[in-house]
């Protein structure tokens, strides 16, 4: 049970963080050209999302601990395990760009996945404990992260056509001077894909590997799930191939990562 | 005698009626003496940059100076007639003149007002100037006071800052596209004032290669020198586009120089690669439906001017207090000038000894007590006689010799010998304080 009490702090936390970063949003202070200038508000959601972090971080470890095994059996973990990953790259981020306007849109991403899964919490049921093996957790873990790259990849994508925006109708707002430059966020839109795309098709694989073990095909009869994942997969490797190949970059990349990803998030949620 | 300008700039001349009359500095001796040969000119002075030629003279007749002055220009240019060039020129004379001059100066005629260069090309033709010797003693006063005058409208104002802040907000809305310039590559079509100096900030913020059209092929190369660019003919730049991230405008022309087709196959060929169009060409050189094609962005000199923080009234009101600062200047250039008159100049020097004649009898009669009227009469004879001698011939010399080409200098020396500056300023004031009034 203490799980769920952490849980629950967890949520707080990511709510706190979230509302105060959507609020630093829209300080209009003076600090054009100075990204890496944090407000008050900005202090405060990264200590909250930091607080939310350690408390996320206990309760999966007591999940751990209760079950087991791996806490990814079902939506509703891999959801909490997905969230977790986000909070994780987006202090990677901010250690290694120290853009704090960034917790202003990925902050959200991970609280409304958490939130969503806690509003699932009665309906959700167990996997048959038959069918978790090694292959399982495997391909569940490569297949989250691959998410979150490519989540990483439809923020960048916002953030750029948002930017993109600002700078075509010259509406050179405090936010825009805060937002990082074009080329920075198509450059973060490839790094993650070429990152994600990996660990996707090893997610697959495992997939079909677990596929395999415990069902005996590597290919599940009427599997729409696979079959859909395959869809995503020649989806990305269209996308690295345009950009490497034909130069499909820039606007046109931002476009397709959001595209992208809201094909991922849509067999993640109707098809886990 | 008078100060006269004639001239004509980026606002009254097309762009290939400036580069046809333009004088290279090569060439600056030659049309420097060709200008001063003719008697009617005193002084003169040749100013030729991208966006104005102007010449400077003192003259000794003010309508026949200003037919030698357009001669000489229509002259300079076989492909022209003074039939060509007369509706573009400008012609003043006397305090509007300097007035013109002190503008010019301080950039508040430029294209981009508030540009430093046009004080740098003011001083170099000064210099020329000076080293073939055809300005004299009013010129020179009149182009050190504009020198000084620019440089007290660029420390107590911030019009300077307006033009180095619109090449700072392009610099920074390229950083907001391509993150770093470092290894980015700039086209400069036209080399303008304004283009040299946003190449300028452009350098030292990392881009490391600049490659620069204009008509005027020499000058492309004249500035590739200064940024170690490289120099193309203008018919070569849309082939040039395809490798610039930053293609910055100025050339002049009268239409649109870069349309929507051309941005359009220059984006294929760049592969989607983002490119960032500045056109600060008045009238505009860019089609402005090109930035809504995607990943071209484009600015113009209105756009960049509303992204500098300093909002268009406080601009205004420093424009306002350069006004002021010249109008200032001008008075007293003015009252300077008008001191070289003769006339006032002889009556300053009279009054002047006359007053110390009247001063040294009145101690004399105090001293030497009660005088007969026959004593008095002496008295007054023998000083009266020594000043006239003393200054008959500083007089005649006047006279005669304030038209000649020597009478400025004789002038100027008179009145610091006899330190008339005093007088000569009250007399200016009895003169105008009633038309002020």
């Amino acid at each position: 049970m203490t799980n769920i009490l952490f849980f629950k702090a967890t949520l707080l936390f990511y709510f706190l963080g979230t509302a105060l970063f959507l609020l630093s949003l829209w300080d209009n202070r003076k600090d054009r050209g100075d990204a890496s200038q944090t407000a008050w508000p900005q202090k405060f959601a990264i200590f909250a999302t930091g607080a939310g972090f350690i408390c996320h971080t206990i309760a999966l470890g007591i999940r751990l601990k209760e079950g087991g095994y791996v806490p990814l059996s079902n939506l509703q973990e891999a959801v909490s395990f997905f969230s977790w990953a986000m909070v994780i790259a987006f202090f990677w981020v901010e250690i290694k760009y120290q853009l704090y306007i960034l917790g202003s849109f990925i902050l959200p991403l991970a609280f409304l996945s958490l939130i969503s899964v806690a509003a699932l919490n009665n309906t959700a049921t167990p996997l048959n404990p038959t069918l978790v093996n090694a292959w399982f957790g495997i391909h569940t873990i490569l297949s989250v992260l691959g998410i979150v790259a490519f989540s990483i990849a439809f923020i960048a994508g916002v953030i750029y056509l948002i930017q993109d925006r600002f700078l075509k109708s010259k509406q050179l707002t405090t936010l825009y001077s805060r937002l990082p430059s074009l080329d920075m966020l198509d450059q973060w839109n490839r790094q993650a894909i070429l990152f994600g795309f990996p660990l996707l098709t090893l997610g697959i694989i495992s997939g079909a590997l677990w596929s395999q073990y415990t069902m005996g095909s590597l290919w599940g009869k009427n599997n729409s799930k696979q079959a859909l994942s395959l869809g995503i997969w020649f989806f990305y490797l269209l996308v690295l191939h345009g950009r490497i190949n034909i130069g499909w970059r820039a606007k046109k990349a931002a476009r397709l990562a959001i595209i992208g990803f809201i094909g991922v998030i849509f067999i993640f949620v109707t098809l886990a | 005698m008078n100060i006269v300008i004639v001239g004509l700039n980026h606002r009254t001349a097309p762009v290939d009626i400036r580069e046809r009359l333009s004088i290279p500095d090569s060439e600056m001796g030659n049309a420097l003496y060709k200008l001063t040969d003719n008697p009617v000119i005193e002084e003169g002075l040749i100013l030729s940059t991208c966006n104005r030629v102007e010449v400077c003279a003192v003259v000794k007749e003010t309508h026949h100076g200003f037919e030698v002055i357009k001669q000489f220009l229509a002259s300079n240019n076989h492909t022209l007639s003074l039939e060509n060039i007369t509706p573009s020129l400008y012609i003043y004379s006397s305090s509007k003149a300097i007035e013109h001059l002190f503008r010019v100066a301080s950039s508040l005629d430029s294209m981009i007002v508030g540009e430093p260069q046009i004080l740098g090309q003011l001083k170099d033709a000064f210099d020329h100037a000076i080293l073939h010797k055809t300005t004299g003693i009013i010129l020179n006063k009149a182009f050190k006071k504009a020198i000084s005058v620019a440089k007290r409208v660029r420390t107590e104002t911030k019009i300077a800052e307006s033009a180095v802040s619109i090449s700072f907000a392009a610099v920074e809305l390229a950083k907001k596209i391509f993150g770093n310039l470092n290894g980015k590559s700039a086209l400069l079509i036209g080399a303008g004032e304004m283009a040299e100096l946003a190449a300028r900030h452009f350098v030292g913020n990392g881009i490391e290669s600049i490659t620069i059209a204009n008509r005027s092929y020499e000058r492309a190369v004249e500035l590739a020198k200064n940024f170690n660019g490289e120099p193309i003919k203008i018919e070569d730049f849309e082939a040039e586009m395809v490798k610039s991230d930053i293609v910055l405008c100025s050339a002049g022309a009268p239409d649109y120089l870069i349309k929507t087709e051309a941005v359009k196959n220059v984006i294929g060929l760049r592969k989607n690669r983002p490119i960032f169009f500045i056109d600060i060409s008045v009238p505009r050189n860019i089609d402005p439906e090109i930035n809504a094609l995607d990943n071209v962005f484009l600015y113009d000199i209105d756009d960049l001017q509303h992204s500098v923080q300093t909002n268009i009234e406080s601009r205004k009101k420093e424009a306002l207090k350069a006004e002021e600062i010249i109008t200032e200047e001008i008075t007293s250039f003015v009252r300077w000038f008008k001191s070289l008159d003769a006339v006032p100049m002889i009556v300053a020097l009279k009054d002047r000894a006359e007053n110390i004649r009247q001063s040294e009898i009145e101690k004399m009669a105090n001293k030497l007590g009660n005088l007969s009227e026959i004593q008095k009469q002496a008295l007054e004879g023998l000083t009266a006689s020594i000043v006239n001698k003393l200054l008959h011939n500083p007089l005649t010399v006047l006279k005669k010799e304030v038209h000649s080409t020597n009478g400025n200098m004789i002038l100027e020396t008179t009145r610091k010998l006899f330190d008339l500056e005093a007088l000569l300023d009250s007399e200016e004031k009895e003169v105008h304080d009633p038309n002020k009034k």
